[in-house]
């Protein structure tokens, strides 16, 4: 199967290459822009549908922030906003835990690995292993409107009369199975399993795509070997996800029919208001293995793209080749493997035989052997590199930092004796949401900062850039260094108030720093989003093909490349992607065959 | 570009190997259930069963109708247009057929007193219908796929004779065919 015949399955294959810009099917505004099957905009649609549920998410922490810094304050505008929900100026609890949990499902789901991996597997796939396409483009369109429909849907929950799901976002039975245990257990639940349901099948068919086409539609040359880092963190993501949410889906299935149908998987003496239920014989334990068999590698499907697009990123800004390569693919691999095998140190607490405690433990802490080696040769990268400090460069060093501050802590809750004191306190909270949270986004920033000018053909602008990052760091630590301590002292996470104990007065100003921390954080993303929009159109222009002096295939094609990426014939690929300051030159593109007096890397 | 064809040509088709994907896919899902019964098997309150004859008999409908997609698409390739039609007719109406018997198959658990639904329902006989009703549904997928390629044989305006819908489609009802005899397998050693 020719690229060709992929995107234009009626035309010959032999006319496709005289034809300038690889498109002449007549494209209307609904198929250029929202229906269309074009990778780069599905990219697009993704990032900026990613966008708007980033602010929605984001937007919640700030109102919980509220909530939690300044927890005796009556804001009647919020009253006005949210009528019964926060009557008398108060975030109601049923609100605060609606809010937390939305906050999680929203971030983590919609925004982090479908705005992340949803954008960049599309954007960076078929310009960076060579292809017209991905291997079905038709499926790629169904990826994002079945993810369109999932937001629809999660949408609609938070409208209905009872609110979103409000269990936290890992939706443990029985809580969540039983409508009479809690007004967020109700209808909004339902919508949310539906539209996880929906959010499945949109990762999988784009899961499907991503694999697909890195195995079959690389062009000529490109072997595996010579793949940038960015495709490679992008596969392990696509294989990790394509055998995780299936597995997540079944744990739904069986949640919707202890639900509606009667039926005791996850139910069994369970006494609610007084009366005693009929179910029994069920496991709620069973529901925790299901969701974390994919919940943990959830994590690695949010920041192995990250660490892909950071290490691409920095070899360019760095001019020097990533420092071990074959390192580098080995420990995406050895992190995708491990992601499969530690999922139950998430419940070292809900009952486990310590044993099994302790060979999980064991394989957790593994984990930190492929993540030093990855930190390390992007240390090794930056050391003594030619650095030039764009904005997409300080994100990816921004990255490093974050990832270094919440692994480390990782070793900490990895180890069952430490995680039992801090399980569920604000020391887990400043944990997961610093080493996948914060780096995710850094990643995720330094992505759109440094594709920006291959996606619109315009910069961003960098001094909102600059301002952007150094606000956006200096918060992330602000917000959540000091919960570690909080955490340390035992405050646990998810309370909706904290007056009432003694031990934890003490918080109560730094909590307040934190909240503000976080509303400011929270403002310096509007910044980015006008920076974005205003750049899509009145951005400095574009004006040379390759822009950042970067060795990759996405660069060889034209500045605004149409449906088919290359005109003409794609290039065939010499070299591996990470030949800077070899032999005194510069960069030495893919594209370029190797001479005979070059030195041999 | 003859010889880059040919060079991709030794390639898998990347829609076979999307569907290769997919049924990875889905075996992860029912791999995740079975794991599920077997960890609630070795559980208290667990009532053991015996699956009733006519699942026996729909296995044997799906086996057979495995067969005759086979043939249908031999035929296909050999371009004998109208034995394709009859032996897709006839898969067709095996897999309706299939259908029809598991569900009569989950009556048959609620006649006997071993409820899958509702109060008084056991997790055992709650996964036989949550396993083997998700087989049914997937199933279901596959019988819409082969009457959606089975009209287009009957399409006058364009003939098709390009054989990777027809391929992939089989493809995809061996694999039905072949976890449904796992999944009765699975019910019959681990009841």
């Amino acid at each position: 199967m020719s690229n060709e015949a992929v995107i234009q399955p009626g035309v010959v294959v032999h006319e496709a290459h005289e034809h300038v810009g690889g498109h002449h099917h007549r494209e209307t505004f609904i198929t250029k822009y929202i229906f269309s099957q074009d990778h780069k905009m599905i990219a697009k649609q993704f990032l900026i549908t990613g966008m708007v549920w980033a602010f929605i998410g984001g937007l919640m922490s700030v109102l919980f922030r509220i909530q939690l810094g300044y927890p005796e304050a009556t804001l009647p505008w919020l009253e006005d906003i949210f009528g019964h929900w926060a009557r008398g100026g108060k975030i109601s609890p049923e609100f605060y835990y609606a809010l937390g949990t939305m906050h999680g499902t929203i971030l983590i789901f919609f925004v982090l690995t479908a705005g992340l991996s949803g954008t960049f597997a599309n954007f960076l796939i078929p310009f960076q292993v060579g292809a017209r396409d991905m291997a079905s483009p038709f499926m790629n369109m169904l990826s994002y409107w079945f993810f369109v429909l999932a937001s629809i849907v999660m949408m609609s929950s938070l409208f209905v009369q009872t609110g979103p799901a409000a269990g936290g976002w890992t939706v443990y039975p029985p809580l969540s199975a039983l409508g009479d245990a809690s007004i967020g257990s109700k209808t909004g639940m339902d919508l949310w399993l539906i539209s996880m349901a929906l959010f499945v099948v949109s990762q999988l068919l784009g899961g499907l795509n991503y694999v697909s086409t890195i195995l079959n539609m690389r062009t000529r040359g490109m072997t595996m070997t010579r793949l940038p880092l960015t495709i490679w963190g992008l596969f392990f993501t696509a294989i990790l996800g394509l055998l995780s949410f299936p597995v997540l889906l079944s744990g739904f299935i069986l949640l919707l029919f202890d639900r509606h149908l009667g039926t005791s998987f996850y139910l069994s003496d369970i006494v609610i208001a007084g009366k005693i239920l009929p179910n029994e014989g069920g496991s709620a334990i069973l529901y925790q293995h299901l969701f974390w068999f994919l919940g943990h590698p959830e994590v690695y499907i949010i920041i192995l793209p990250t660490m892909g697009i950071v290490s691409e990123v920095m070899s360019i800004n760095a001019r020097k080749p990533i420092f071990g390569y074959m390192a580098m693919v080995a420990s995406l691999f050895a992190i995708a493997v491990l992601s499969f095998l530690v999922w139950a140190h998430h419940m070292f607490v809900t009952g486990m035989n310590p044993f099994l405690g302790s060979v999980f433990v064991l394989l957790t802490l593994l984990i930190a052997v492929p993540s030093s080696i990855k930190v390390f040769n992007w240390l090794t990268t930056l050391w003594r590199g030619n650095i030039r400090f764009t904005v997409g460069m300080l994100f990816s060093i921004g990255f490093v930092s974050t990832f270094i501050s919440g692994g480390l802590t990782g070793i900490w809750v990895g180890n069952s004796t430490i995680d039992i004191h801090v399980h569920d306190t604000y020391f887990n909270i400043a944990h997961f949401h610093i080493v996948m949270g914060v780096s995710a986004f850094m990643g995720m920033f330094a992505g759109v900062y440094h594709w920006f000018p291959k996606m619109y053909g315009r910069y961003m602008n960098n001094t909102l850039g600059y301002i952007h990052f150094w606000i956006t760091l200096v918060c992330a630590y602000v917000i959540f260094w000091p919960m570690h301590y909080e955490g340390l002292a035992g405050m646990p996470r998810r309370y909706y108030s904290y007056e009432n104990w003694e031990s934890f007065k003490q918080f109560v100003e730094l909590n307040r720093v934190i909240s503000f921390a976080a509303i400011l954080s929270f403002l310096v993303q509007l910044l980015f989003i006008f920076n974005f929009f205003y750049s899509i159109f009145k951005g400095r222009k574009v004006t040379t093909k390759n822009p950042w002096n970067a060795n990759t295939l996405e660069w060889t094609t034209p500045i605004r490349p149409g449906h088919g990426n290359w005109p003409g014939e794609i290039p065939e690929v010499h070299r591996w992607p990470y030949d800077y300051g070899k032999d005194g030159v510069d960069f030495i593109p893919q594209t370029e065959p190797v001479t005979k007096d070059e030195s041999k890397h | 570009m003859i010889e880059m064809m040919s060079a991709q040509q030794k390639r898998i088709h990347p829609y076979k190997f999307n569907l290769w994907l997919g049924l990875a896919g889905i075996i992860m899902m029912f791999a995740g259930l079975t794991s599920a019964y077997i960890v609630k098997r070795s559980q208290p309150g667990w009532e053991s069963f015996t699956m009733p004859a006519v699942f026996t008999y729909s296995t044997l409908v799906i086996l057979v109708s495995s067969a005759t997609i086979q043939v249908g698409l031999r035929a296909f390739k050999a371009h004998q247009m109208n034995r394709y039609r009859l032996f897709f007719a006839i898969t067709i109406l095996l897999g309706i057929l299939f259908v029809v018997l598991q569900v009569s198959g989950f009556y048959q658990f609620e006649e006997k007193g071993m409820k899958m639904i509702g109060i008084g329902s056991n997790p055992a006989f709650s996964f036989v219908l949550a396993i083997a009703g998700l087989h049914v549904v997937h199933v279901l997928g596959g019988v819409v796929a082969l009457v959606i390629i089975f009209f287009k044989a009957f399409s006058t305006r364009k003939r098709s004779y390009d054989s990777i819908p027809v391929e992939i489609v089989s493809t995809y009802w061996h694999f039905v065919d072949i976890l449904w005899v796992y999944i009765f397998l699975f019910f019959h050693l681990l009841h």
